[in-house]
């Protein structure tokens, strides 16, 4: 059931961004010739809209990518010279170690700070924490990556202001704890940004905890706060964060463009704007269904969570 | 800050109250500055090229020589106009939608669709491929701002559609054979308003940020205009020279413009 549904909201995925691409004002063949343009003849232009099948309908169009996807093959991408899915493979493989470090960070910290905010209402540290939230909701990620780069790269040096490794080293050569320290900015930035949603929410879920009458009744048996939170609390609390966690993983890969961009690292988010700003259409929309499966995936994940963390949930009684 | 956390728990009415005139105040601010101003964000001074902020300079100049709080005022009455146009057209999108959703089963499995179909795929992403199809420039933007941040609003609308159209006013006034037209116009529909209101608002500081975010990497607005956006991308090019104050001011400047507005509908919300 799930999976049919997923698949027919891939397709639609597929049909909307072929549409949108079939709309763009930009020539594909101009963006594929680039600076050679002028050298090309007209006779020669047509060989090649021929070639690639521009001179079919749209529909048609359609029907040999989606033929080809079903068969796996993306199509190639001009930027980079290699196939669609080659690209896509190796800067996923990069952009994994950002996204899932950030994704871990922010869903355990988010967590726990809402966990203490929750616990007692009103505190200073509650205020605190709640402030903080605002305020990273509000705030820029791109801005904030700028920011954690002027600090703590250019002002302080602690870390490197670029790329996944040395300038000029090649990728087998980078040790480990190079790389880590590359990463080490791009994903403190990025989980600083996804901590307040789930903070929020879960100190949404605290506070009603801590007014209801389990905690009232624990209260009662001389239980101390802490008790309450960490025995009650922390199994009541992490639904939300957990579903959230799964659900978010949409925005967490649109930070991951701009921090990418800003870090000049080079994974997925930074090859997604390099086929924008350079009209390499087959990876734009290779981009975009990988992406869409992924995030689709997330939320899989998360409606299934929900069933075993709360049991009453997959036997209907709520 | 201090007199907005002391009244927490128990008037959401004045708080609502007064973030909005603070809000307003800003607003009026930012119209006001770009009447009396002029075309000064533009003005480029050759003797003074990124000094840092002084008496003089208040928030120092960029490389041209340009006043960077002229650029970033400008910049965020900038924004402001396109995320007002995106977020009312949004308004309107979902407003429409989740009327039609409630018309029939099959286009209300259609509408909901749609939004499966929205919500799965990256926010950014999408936002970008649409830029992408309209070639850029503020129009694509504020289309493309427009056409993904409705689907939480509509959804919103459409129960409270359904939930309205069982109400026995209702029920009464279709029963007395007035026309569809009426009941939708004059039961319905102010009823929905301060929904909308609410749900624009809410709308209205995503908007902001995914314009600045979508400009900053190149699918906005052009690079000519004094956007956020674009006033950060410049400053990406001199961040590694230690002109810090070209980075840091005109972000502070949207932080605090998306704070405000994001207070102002959160206490609505909970005040309405």
């Amino acid at each position: 059931m799930r999976l049919t549904h997923l698949s027919v909201v891939l397709l639609c995925v597929a049909l909307v961004s072929f549409g949108l691409m079939m709309v763009s004002p930009i020539d594909p063949i101009d963006a594929y010739l680039g600076p050679q343009m002028a050298q090309v003849s007209p006779e020669q232009r047509e060989l090649i809209a021929q070639r690639w099948g521009f001179d079919e309908s749209p529909a048609v169009q359609f029907g040999h990518w989606l033929r080809q996807l079903v068969g796996g093959d993306l199509g190639w991408s001009h930027v980079y010279n290699q196939p669609v899915s080659d690209v896509i493979g190796q800067r996923f493989q990069r952009s994994i170690a950002l996204l899932g470090g950030a994704w871990l960070l922010s869903a355990l910290l988010g967590f726990s700070l809402g966990v203490v905010a929750g616990a007692k209402e009103g505190s200073r540290l509650d205020k605190i924490i709640t402030t903080y939230a605002y305020i990273t909701a509000s705030t820029p990620a791109f801005w904030l990556a700028i920011l954690a780069v002027l600090l703590f790269s250019v002002m302080l040096g602690w870390t490197p202001t670029c790329c996944a490794g040395p300038a000029g080293a090649l990728n087998q050569d980078v040790s480990f704890a190079t790389r880590l320290h590359h990463l080490l900015l791009p994903v403190a930035t990025l989980a600083l940004l996804g901590i307040a949603s789930i903070t929020l929410h879960t100190r949404t879920r605290m506070l009603a905890l801590m007014r209801s009458d389990v905690a009232i009744y624990a209260f009662a048996q001389g239980a101390s706060r802490i008790d309450v939170a960490w025995r009650h609390g922390l199994r009541h609390a992490s639904l939300p964060a957990v579903t959230l966690a799964f659900a978010s993983l949409g925005e967490l890969f649109g930070g991951s463009i701009l921090v990418e961009q800003v870090f000049a690292y080079p994974g997925l988010g930074q090859a997604t704007v390099a086929a924008g700003l350079r009209s390499d259409v087959p990876l734009l929309l290779g981009i975009a269904l990988f992406t869409t499966l992924f995030v689709s995936v997330g939320n899989m994940i998360a409606n299934t969570l929900y069933g075993v963390i709360d049991p009453r949930i997959r036997q209907g009684e709520l | 800050m201090r007199l907005v956390l002391t009244s927490q728990s128990d008037q959401p009415r004045l708080r609502a109250a007064f973030s909005l005139g603070i809000t307003t105040l800003l607003v009026m601010g930012l119209v006001a500055s770009q009447w009396l101003l002029g075309d000064s964000a533009q003005q480029m001074q050759f003797d003074a090229r990124l000094a840092p902020p002084s008496i003089d300079h208040w928030l120092g100049t960029d490389a041209l020589g340009r006043e960077l709080w002229a650029r970033t005022l400008a910049g965020l009455a900038l924004s402001f106009w396109v995320g007002c146009l995106a977020a009312l057209l949004s308004t309107l999108i979902a407003l429409s939608l989740a009327a039609l959703a409630t018309l029939s089963a099959r286009l209300d499995a259609l509408v909901s669709l749609l939004i499966d179909t929205l919500l799965s795929v990256p926010h950014l992403i999408l936002l970008m491929l649409i830029a992408f199809a309209l070639g850029g420039g503020t129009q694509a933007v504020i289309i493309a701002v427009a056409v993904t941040h409705w689907p939480s609003l509509a959804r919103v609308l459409r129960a409270e559609l359904l939930h309205l159209r069982q109400a026995p006013y209702v029920r009464i006034s279709r029963a007395l054979g007035k026309t569809r037209w009426f009941v939708l116009h004059d039961h319905l529909l102010p009823h929905l308003l301060p929904h909308c209101l609410v749900g624009a608002l809410l709308l209205f500081p995503h908007a902001i940020l995914h314009e600045a975010a979508l400009t900053f990497l190149g699918f906005g607005l052009s690079p000519s205009q004094p956007a956020i956006g674009v006033l950060l991308a410049d400053a990406m090019r001199y961040l590694n020279s230690g002109y810090w104050w070209l980075g840091v001011f005109p972000g502070l400047g949207l932080l605090l413009m998306v704070l405000s507005f994001e207070r102002l509908s959160s206490h609505l919300r909970r005040a309405l």
